[in-house]
């Protein structure tokens, strides 16, 4: 599927992406884990995961990108990220109040430090990357199927 | 003085970005307004705002050119220009007049006013444990917003999905 020359764009295209698309991805996640500690956080590192797959459709046509990630997977994740977030919310009524930080705050510049803003970051990574995917999902299937 | 000339940049890249004939090359210009925000983001330091920025105008070049690059809609512009002209001219009049007053009121460019921010930036790192200060804000002492931006994300994905779904099997059929 991967090297079918019809779909997709040229070789040269096709691969330039396979180098780089994990890196992307890699450095989404890392923008991700380290949103309390330099600049970003989830938005922007999941920003960057939905770039990484939307780099894959764009070379390697539609079915490549939604065998990694299908529509009904995507939508899943992302009612599950936000479902996170929110739990994180509530969480901080065994504390007393609504969002309070109960989790151990550790030592500051180490990975695992301030508590329950880290796990914040993960759950709107996941919400946002996988949900921008989705918007580029729909609309590309909704291209195809006009077309057809 | 660089930030002025970005302004002024954007200024006219929107105007291009108005003007031009072709809708491609008014997403184009739209995406040189956005890159050129990101700039002036971090020349005022905030990198923050900056990454963000540049990651999302990419997104949404890529879908704005997919969306328009294979229809070219026409601009229609006929009929009733008095009328358009007349009340166009009322409505800028009576927003300027609004941010006038509005703008009065307001601390000078640069001099903010650093009430609840002081106890924020002193006491950021000891109650949240996070280093970065923004995440510190929008993750902990103003967590609630951030639900709410969640939410309004979490909606607009679900109104998408729900107008771009695949036609019926019914509408098919027929």
């Amino acid at each position: 599927m991967i090297d079918n020359p019809k779909t997709g764009m040229t070789l040269i295209v096709k691969t330039v992406t396979r180098l780089t698309v994990g890196l992307i991805l890699l450095f989404g996640i890392y923008i991700i884990l380290h949103g309390h500690l330099s600049p970003g956080g989830g938005f922007a590192g999941g920003v960057i995961v939905a770039l990484s797959f939307v780099h894959l459709m764009l070379a390697f046509g539609k079915d490549v990108a939604v065998a990694k990630i299908s529509r009904n997977l995507a939508t899943n994740l992302e009612s599950i990220g936000a479902m996170m977030f929110l739990l994180v919310a509530v969480m901080g009524f065994l504390g007393g109040s609504f969002f309070l930080n109960i989790l151990a705050k550790g030592k500051p510049f180490d990975l695992f430090s301030s508590g329950a803003i880290i796990l914040s970051n993960i759950s709107i990574g996941i919400k946002v990357g996988v949900g921008l995917f989705a918007i580029f999902l729909a609309l590309v299937i909704l291209e195809k199927t006009k077309k057809e | 003085m660089e930030l002025h000339i970005l302004l002024i940049f954007m200024i006219f890249a929107a105007i291009v970005a108005i003007e031009a004939k072709d809708l491609l090359s008014s997403v184009i210009a739209v995406g040189a307004v956005g890159f050129a925000l990101c700039l002036a983001f971090l020349i005022l330091k905030a990198p923050d705002l900056a990454i963000t920025q540049l990651v999302v105008e990419v997104l949404c070049l890529i879908i704005l050119i997919r969306a328009t690059i294979n229809r070219d809609l026409p601009l229609v512009i006929e009929g009733r220009w008095i009328f358009n002209t007349i009340s166009t001219l009322v409505f800028i009049a009576v927003f300027l007049f609004f941010s006038w007053l509005a703008l009065k009121e307001l601390p000078s460019f640069g001099q903010p006013l650093m009430t609840v921010v002081k106890k924020y930036l002193a006491e950021g790192t000891t109650k949240t444990g996070a280093v970065n200060i923004v995440t510190a804000v929008i993750l902990d002492f103003r967590a609630y917003d951030t639900l709410g931006e969640a939410t309004v994300l979490f909606t607009a994905v679900i109104g998408i999905m729900a107008v771009l779904r695949r036609p019926g099997r019914k509408k098919i059929e027929r």
